[in-house]
C-alpha cells in the first residue's frame, strides 16, 4: 500500500505547481518592497529562498527600513511568523514516530500556509519526500519572483508598479477575511487592529514607534487580550489551516 | 545604525527557521495550554491586519486608489474569492483608478 518515495515526491511536485505559479506573481510585489530597501536582485532572491514567507519577509523589510537593531529584527520575525509555530507543531504530528530526525529539520525549511495546507490534506502519516517534491516549484517561484520584482520594478512605469504593490496586501486581506466572516471575535479583532494601526501612525506620542515595533506591540497586546477574553475551543483552533 | 544587507538577511533566515524547526523537532505532542493555543490562533489576524492598514493606502500613488483596493479586497474575500483572485483584483482596480485620479 505505501507509495515509494519517488512516487510521493512526484505527486508533491505536481501539487506544488499551482502554488509555485501563485507565489511567482505575489513575490513580484514583495520584490518591489525589497527594491525600496536597496536590495539587489540577488539579495531578493536569497532572502526569499531562505525565508519563504510573505508577511514574515514584509515585516522584516519594515524593520530594516527603520534601521532596526538586529534584536528587534529577530523579534519582529518571531512575532510576524508566530503562526508557523502552530503549523509546525501540528505538522510534527503527521510524521511516523520512526521518521529520522533530519527529515524534521529539512521539512521545517519550507513550512508555509499553502504547503501546510497540502501536508495536512494528505491522509495518514506523511512521507517527507512528498513535501520535498512539493517544495521545488514554490521555492523557485517565490525566490525568482522576488528577484524579478526588483529588476522589473525599475523598468515598469510608476503606475504599473503602484498597482502591483497592492498584491501583497490583497493576499493578506484574503487570509484574514474568510475567518473574520465566520467568527465575530476575529472580525472585531481585525477591525480593532486596523483602527489601532492607523492611530499609532497619527497620535503624537505613538507615531515615533517604528513599523516593526508597532506590529510587535499590537500583536502581543491584541492577540493576548483576545486569547484571555475569548479562548478558542478545541475544534476552532485548526480550521484556519488552509 | 544600518547594517550590511547580508547580515539582515542572515538574521531573518535564522529567526524564521528556528520558529519552524523548534516545534517540529521538540514538540511531539499538541500544545495543551488553552491560552497559548488561543494566542497563537489570533496572532496572524492581528499581525496581517496591522501590516495591511494603513500601509495599503500609502503604497499607491493616489491614496484613494489604495483605499478602494482595500474595500474591494475585503468584499471579494468576504464573498469567498481565493488568495490570488483577490490579489489580482486589487492590482487591477488600482491600475484602472489611477488612470482617472
Amino acid at each position: 500500500m505505501p507509495e515509494t518515495h519517488g512516487r510521493a515526491a512526484l505527486r508533491g511536485f505536481r501539487d506544488g505547481l499551482p502554488i509555485g505559479l501563485g507565489y511567482l506573481a505575489v513575490a513580484f510585489s514583495l520584490g518591489i518592497q525589497a527594491k525600496h530597501l536597496g536590495m539587489t536582485p540577488f539579495q531578493g532572491f536569497l532572502v526569499s529562498l531562505l525565508c519563504n514567507a510573505s508577511a514574515g519577509e514584509y515585516a522584516g523589510f519594515t524593520a530594516i527600513a527603520g534601521s532596526a537593531a538586529l534584536a528587534e529584527l529577530a523579534l519582529v520575525m518571531l512575532v510576524a511568523n508566530a503562526r508557523y509555530l502552530l503549523m509546525s507543531a501540528a505538522l510534527s504530528q503527521k510524521f511516523h514516530p520512526d521518521t529520522p530526525f533530519f527529515h524534521r529539520l529539512l521539512v521545517a525549511f519550507d513550512v508555509t500556509d499553502e504547503i501546510f495546507g497540502l501536508a495536512i490534506a494528505r491522509p495518514g502519516y506523511l512521507d517527507p519526500f512528498y513535501l520535498y517534491g512539493a517544495f521545488i516549484l514554490p521555492l523557485m517561484g517565490w525566490s525568482s519572483g522576488t528577484a524579478l520584482g526588483i529588476v522589473m520594478g525599475s523598468l515598469l512605469p510608476a503606475r504599473v508598479v503602484s498597482a502591483l504593490s497592492v498584491a501583497l496586501y490583497g493576499m493578506f486581506i484574503a487570509v484574514i477575511i474568510p475567518p473574520a466572516r465566520k467568527s465575530r471575535v476575529v472580525l472585531l479583532l481585525v477591525l480593532i487592529s486596523f483602527a489601532l494601526s492607523w492611530l499609532c501612525g497619527v497620535l503624537p506620542g505613538l507615531s515615533s514607534l517604528t513599523g516593526s515595533a508597532k506590529v510587535i506591540v499590537l500583536t502581543l497586546v491584541l492577540a493576548g487580550a483576545a486569547a484571555a477574553l475569548f479562548p478558542v475551543e478545541e475544534e476552532g483552533g485548526d480550521d484556519r489551516a488552509a | 545604525m544600518r547594517h550590511n544587507m547580508y547580515v539582515y538577511i542572515l538574521v531573518m533566515a535564522v529567526s524564521i527557521y528556528v520558529i519552524r524547526a523548534l516545534p517540529l523537532t521538540l514538540i511531539r505532542r499538541p500544545i495543551s495550554s488553552r491560552f497559548i493555543r488561543s494566542f497563537l490562533y489570533y496572532v496572524p489576524y492581528v499581525t496581517l491586519a496591522v501590516m495591511t492598514f494603513p500601509a495599503i493606502v500609502e503604497a499607491t500613488q493616489v491614496p484613494a486608489a489604495g483605499a478602494a483596493a482595500l474595500i474591494a479586497g475585503i468584499i471579494l474575500a468576504w464573498l469567498g474569492a481565493g488568495l490570488f483572485p483577490v490579489a489580482v483584483s486589487c492590482c487591477a482596480l488600482v491600475f484602472i483608478l489611477e488612470w482617472f485620479l
